[in-house]
């Protein structure tokens, strides 16, 4: 069964056809997440945002209080094998986190000092860009980066997507590395992704995320950066801060005071 | 039900076989239900690598599905009489591929038993969705235009109209599952080594390649086994296919290599050093990645020079050598150098595990089985149209 010319030159109309069906399609996409508000490009009311003051996390070598008090709250499993952790806010090596801010001159060594990293709840969350069934969010009223773990497939796409490695697995079964168990917050199952929420059960209360209110130098800040009033935007005034991989185009809101 | 009784009347020898694959295929079942139960911590992959064989099977075998192109479309548009009898084969082959691509999605997943809520709550900016829609599309389209012919073959009448505009459809089609995988990670700003327009290109290059050795590889087999001829020119015309696949598969890997370490900017040299040097440390995977580049040249150097080509023994080399090179690069070098160093700069050194290895061997048993089968209902049907 040769296919003519004739059929062929036919079939290629079609497709052209279909590719401004295609164009159309995009089109009605845009205007739809314009209305429901829920793209990243689009710009919240609020955006959370914290400030950290590394000036005053070097003052206690070895401090990791905000970690501690971030994964109890959590109900982070503890999983020793390094490979499976499961991580919110942690100390990392200053070289890792900011790889091109030091160069073969730098005298000062920031690399033995507490760094916390956690996930930036970037302005165009790529982990968000790629999630299939919308498990993780961009929250349109505060900008925080939100996750629904019944909803989360476990395909790992996020945790390729994110530049900051801020997301974890469940590799195993996270409720048995669990010694103790906050009952005000949910535990989670084996497979599904998970990540720092910027506390929004606590926001929900009025309250400061567990991290900030842990800090005993309160080294770090939080709030509405689109507020010029806010306890973080009057922080990032008063001195001049870096942001994690900037170039990427993220637009992270975890600012950083060296 | 049509045609599938011919699937159950065979030799001992097609019993057997089909007895060793399902044993296989029990052993991966087994490993995956404890997989589910105990999680992915009893696979090698980790925080810094949540994708690996798996991951790697999939995108090596999307490309053994695209391949059924490369009898398709020149039998179909160019009217290669000597692809007749092998273009339905290499329907079958690229059928089976992507269904064997899309289980390997399905054993990586940590809650597969949610895989609805991809359709339930379609989210058309992931690659996913469409990988998705196209990957099960392209099954459905093949699956329909094999049922359709085979009729056809065993009425000993023309397809219907319809058929032939199916198998249009496909050809695009089969270029646009492998551009949407590579559209799934060349995307990502978190991981320079993808982050390669020219990926997609690269995909397809080297889904040719293999695809086309390995359809070369099953007719030799078949005839050997003295189940199905296909016939000298076939083979031959198949092999220039390779070749030349193979040729632009080289030279893909050598362009994007200058432009990477001519650049030399670090964060994008850094993974490439992980395959090849190892960084400082040595990495498991780089005696792999330099035997994946010696194979692609030695079964360049037999396929260049017909020859060499010509001699089946070599020939038989050749394509097996293209075909495990490939399966290197792409079925671990891809995404191991996508991860490898992670983007804190951490190194992780992935190696898979038993259990991981007994489920990729399962779901290869499963598509040498449903080869078996098809092929076997395929040739059982012009036996009777025959005689």
């Amino acid at each position: 069964m040769k296919i003519t010319r004739k059929e062929f030159l036919e079939l290629s109309g079609l497709s052209i056809l279909g590719a401004g069906a295609l164009r159309a399609v995009h089109a009605v996409k845009a205007a739809e997440s314009a209305h429901a508000n829920s793209l990243p490009s689009d710009s919240p009311k609020k955006q959370m945002a914290l400030a950290i003051d590394l000036r005053k996390c070097r003052r206690r070598p070895g401090c990791n209080l905000c970690s501690q008090a971030c994964h109890a709250t959590h109900n982070v499993p503890h999983i020793a094998d390094p490979r499976h952790e499961v991580k919110w806010i942690w100390n990392e090596g200053f070289a890792s986190v900011f790889p091109l801010e030091q160069n073969g001159y730098t005298r000062r060594n920031y690399n033995g000092s507490p760094l916390p990293v956690l996930c930036n709840h970037c302005e165009k969350p790529p982990c968000v860009e790629v999630c299939p069934t919308g498990a993780t969010w961009k929250r349109s009223e505060d900008g925080v980066v939100m996750m629904d773990w019944h909803r989360c497939i476990g395909c790992k796409y996020c945790i390729t997507a994110c530049p900051y490695g801020a997301r974890s697995f469940n590799f195993s079964e996270p409720r048995e590395a669990l010694q103790q168990v906050n009952p005000d917050f949910p535990t989670r199952s084996l497979g599904v992704v998970e990540k720092c929420n910027f506390c929004a059960e606590r926001l929900a209360k009025g309250e400061a995320p567990a991290c900030v209110e842990a800090c005993p130098e309160k080294a770090i800040v939080f709030g509405d950066v689109l507020d010029a009033s806010s306890d973080v935007s009057k922080a990032l005034d008063a001195s001049y801060s870096i942001r994690r991989k900037p170039e990427l185009g993220t637009g992270p809101n975890v600012f950083y005071f060296l | 039900m049509f045609l599938i009784e011919k699937a159950f009347v065979g030799s001992r020898r097609y019993w057997a076989w089909l007895g060793v694959l399902a044993l296989f295929m029990f052993a991966a079942l087994l490993d995956w239900i404890h997989e589910q139960q105990v999680g992915l911590a009893i696979t090698g992959l980790s925080r810094d690598l949540p994708w690996g064989l798996y991951i790697g099977q999939f995108v090596f075998f999307v490309g053994v599905g695209a391949s059924a192109l490369v009898v398709v479309l020149p039998y179909y548009l160019h009217d290669w009489k000597a692809y007749a009898k092998i273009t339905m084969l290499g329907e079958i082959l690229g059928m089976v591929g992507v269904f064997m691509a899309m289980l390997f999605i399905f054993v990586s997943m940590g809650q597969p038993m949610r895989l609805i809520n991809v359709l339930r709550y379609p989210h058309p900016n992931s690659l996913i969705f469409w990988d998705l829609l196209t990957l099960s599309g392209y099954v459905t389209l093949n699956a329909v235009i094999i049922a359709r012919l085979l009729i056809a073959e065993r009425e000993q009448s023309a397809p219907p109209r319809w058929t032939k505009l199916l198998i249009l459809l496909s050809l695009p089609w089969a270029v646009g599952i492998h551009t949407v995988t590579a559209f799934l990670l060349c995307g990502l700003v978190a991981r320079p080594y993808w982050m390669t327009a020219l990926l997609a290109p690269r995909f397809l290059a080297s889904a040719f390649t293999a695809g086309s050795a390995l359809l070369v590889l099953i007719l030799l087999l078949l005839k050997r086994l003295k189940l199905f001829d296909a016939g000298g020119e076939a083979i031959r015309k198949l092999t220039v296919t390779a070749t030349y696949c193979l040729v632009v598969h080289i030279f893909f890997s050598l362009v994007e290599m200058f432009s990477t370490f001519y650049g030399g900017i670090p964060r994008e040299v850094e993974h490439i050093d992980y395959l090849y040097g190892g960084l400082s440390g040595g990495s498991p995977i780089t005696p792999w990645m330099w035997l994946s580049g010696a194979l692609a040249l030695a079964a360049l150097l037999v396929l260049i020079v017909p020859a060499l080509r010509v001699r089946p023994q070599l020939l038989l080399v050749a394509c097996a050598s293209a075909f495990i090179s490939v399966w290197i690069d792409k079925g671990f070098g891809l995404v191991i150098g996508g991860y490898e160093p992670s983007p804190l700069g951490a190194v992780t050194s992935y190696v898979p595990t038993l259990p991981e290895w007994t489920v990729v061997a399962g779901i290869w048993a499963l598509g040498a089985f449903l080869i078996t089968v098809l092929y076997k209902i395929v040739l059982s049907v012009r036996q009777e149209a025959e005689s």
